[in-house]
């Protein structure tokens, strides 16, 4: 048992020496939330102020509105950076260096995924300070609230950077994860407008953001900060983590980076 | 036995509760009716039918009567909020919208939009008492607590119309900005402040002299100018603060009500007319006539914390105890 928690420990304090050495890394996470909210959201102030979205009680300004949003967009993109380090450890052999610990391949995986989303959090409640300041502010127990919905939308982001990571063979085809899985996720989702604006506009367009993952991430972590519970989006964020996780780790080839070099 | 005491309790239990949570009382315009919301769980309770398109409503000095200003049915109704039925009709004057009760708790003194008058009505002999002449489509009307004056505004005259209540004669007027529509007395009667409409101000006068102290201007970020329509004006017991609705720009102003200085602008529903406190001054409520709603502002922290559904076009609202 000590083995395991020395080897998480040891696995969490790596992703923590990374995260704070890197301090640029955790300046432009939190950069590129903060321009949505202080430059894209100043536009667009008052334009949500016309109608009652659960959960909120009252009407509420654009800001308001996509902060929950702009907390996952975090998440999601530490946990395709999590895939991003993942290439390279595979490339730089680090990676192997890791599996070279006799614990299970899948403890060390789910390791690394833990480890990830706790930097994330991190940053997800840097960032929420920032927004308090400026204010937008939950109630105070919602903070607290949406804690185990941030860890949990964390580790079904970073396990979806894993499994991703498992089908880039190179270092350089991450930016093909921006174009294809980061923007369609994010902008066909609740992150930015409600969904009866997207069915407004178009029906498809409602019923893509309704079945993306990423919009029941989004609604989970709204409803938690204000002190909600969203079962529908909760059993979905939970299995789909479980499943992404398992399909991750059964997925996992250390020998993928190795092979392309000797071959 | 035992049956017995627990029926008591529970009995007393809900008297308790009935005697301890305010209420409000919601005049919805377009639906002819009157939403009653129980101020504990913050939801409408009871819509109560009433005269055609109500507006402004007011409370006896003991909060037993509700009187409603039913403005096309050309009526003022008195409702027993004991029985919540009408017990009678006071003869207004045409299109009644709003009015105010002097603090001998008869006198009512009645704004008639269509004929440029005020119909000062006894509210307990049912008698017209006296119809004075103001300006076109007189609105507003305050009482000052002490009984002294009474204050009409007109829209289309943009003036204040001060009225002598020991004459019933009108013996000053005050020019103010355009579309007055709202007066209210701080509570030592001091001062007076009202709102322009079209002029986007509220221009606080010193009653004593009858002349202007202040002009407040109100401006929202993102929100154009135009929409900025001061209506309902409210001011805390403690004169500590004044909030002002401002209409179709959806925002309620707080007023430092001392320095002038304007602290903040609240996001409610849309198009807001009026406000009310509750009895303990802890909570404002508004009237958002377009989205249909109230919104409730705590005051202690200036943050609006709920908006509840009520009828179509909300407009008067008033609390009791």
């Amino acid at each position: 048992m000590t083995a395991y928690w020395e080897c998480l420990r040891g696995i969490v304090l790596r992703e923590w020496l990374r995260f704070v050495l890197q301090r640029s890394r955790f300046l432009s996470a939190l950069v590129r939330p903060l321009l949505w909210l202080l430059v894209f959201a100043a536009g667009f102030r008052a334009a949500l102020g016309i109608a009652i979205i659960e959960p909120y009680d009252t009407y509420i300004t654009y800001d308001t509105y996509i902060v929950p949003g702009l907390a996952c967009m975090i998440l999601l993109f530490n946990g395709m950076q999590g895939s991003l380090s993942m290439v390279y450890d595979r490339e730089m052999g680090s990676m192997r260096v890791l599996l070279t610990s006799p614990l299970p391949r899948a403890f060390l995986l789910a390791a690394k995924l833990l480890a990830t989303a706790l930097i994330s959090l991190l940053q997800v409640y840097a960032f929420l300070a920032i927004a308090w300041v400026y204010g937008v502010q939950p109630p105070a127990w919602g903070l607290l609230a949406a804690l185990p919905a941030l860890l949990l939308v964390a580790l079904l982001l970073s396990a979806l950077g894993l499994l991703l990571s498992n089908g880039i063979r190179q270092l350089e085809n991450f930016a093909g994860v921006m174009n294809f899985v980061i923007f369609p996720l994010f902008f066909l989702s609740s992150a930015l407008y409600p969904l009866w604006k997207m069915r407004e506009s178009s029906e498809w367009l409602y019923w893509l953001c309704a079945v993306n993952p990423f919009t029941h991430a989004v609604e989970l972590v709204r409803n938690a900060l204000y002190l909600r519970l969203h079962l529908d989006a909760l059993l979905i964020c939970a299995g789909l983590s479980a499943l992404l996780t398992l399909l991750a780790v059964a997925s996992f080839n250390p020998q993928h980076a190795a092979l392309r070099k000797v071959g | 036995m035992r049956l017995t005491r627990l029926a008591c309790a529970v009995a007393f239990g809900l008297a308790c509760h009935s005697a301890f949570a305010a209420t409000a009382y919601v005049s919805n315009e377009k639906d002819d009716s009157i939403s009653v919301i129980d101020l504990d769980s913050l939801e409408v309770t009871a819509t109560l039918d009433v005269g055609m398109r109500p507006r402004g409503l007011l409370l006896s000095s003991d909060n037993r009567l509700l009187y409603i200003c039913a403005s096309d049915s050309d009526r003022v109704q008195v409702m027993d909020l004991a029985t919540r039925t009408i017990i009678k009709e006071l003869p207004s004057g045409a299109d009644p919208e709003q009015f105010a009760l002097h603090p001998n708790d008869r006198w009512l003194y009645i704004s008639n939009e269509d004929d440029a008058l005020v119909t000062v009505v006894d509210a307990q002999s049912d008698e017209v008492l006296a119809q004075i002449e103001v300006g076109v489509e007189p609105e507003g009307m305050a009482v000052s607590p002490d009984g002294k004056w009474a204050v009409n505004t007109s829209e289309t005259t943009n003036m204040l119309h001060w009225i002598d209540t020991r004459t019933q004669q009108l013996v000053d007027n005050t020019l103010v900005d355009q579309r007055p529509r709202h007066v209210e007395f701080e509570k030592d009667g001091k001062r007076l402040w009202a709102s322009a409409e079209i002029g986007g101000t509220v221009t606080v006068l010193d009653v004593d002299s009858r002349q202007v102290l202040k002009v407040l201007n109100f401006a929202i970020k993102g929100v154009h100018p135009d929409k900025v329509q001061p209506v309902g004006v409210k001011l805390s017991d403690d004169g500590k603060y004044a909030f002002v609705a401002l209409g179709p720009a959806n925002h309620v102003a707080v007023v430092d009500a001392r320095t002038f200085e304007i602290l903040d602008y609240l996001l409610v529903g849309r198009r807001v007319w009026h406000m009310a406190f509750t009895p303990d001054q802890k909570r404002l409520l508004t009237t958002n006539g377009v989205s249909g709603d109230v919104s409730v502002i705590d005051v202690d922290s200036l943050k609006v914390t709920k908006s509840i559904k009520v009828g179509r076009y909300p407009w008067g609202v008033v609390v009791t105890p």
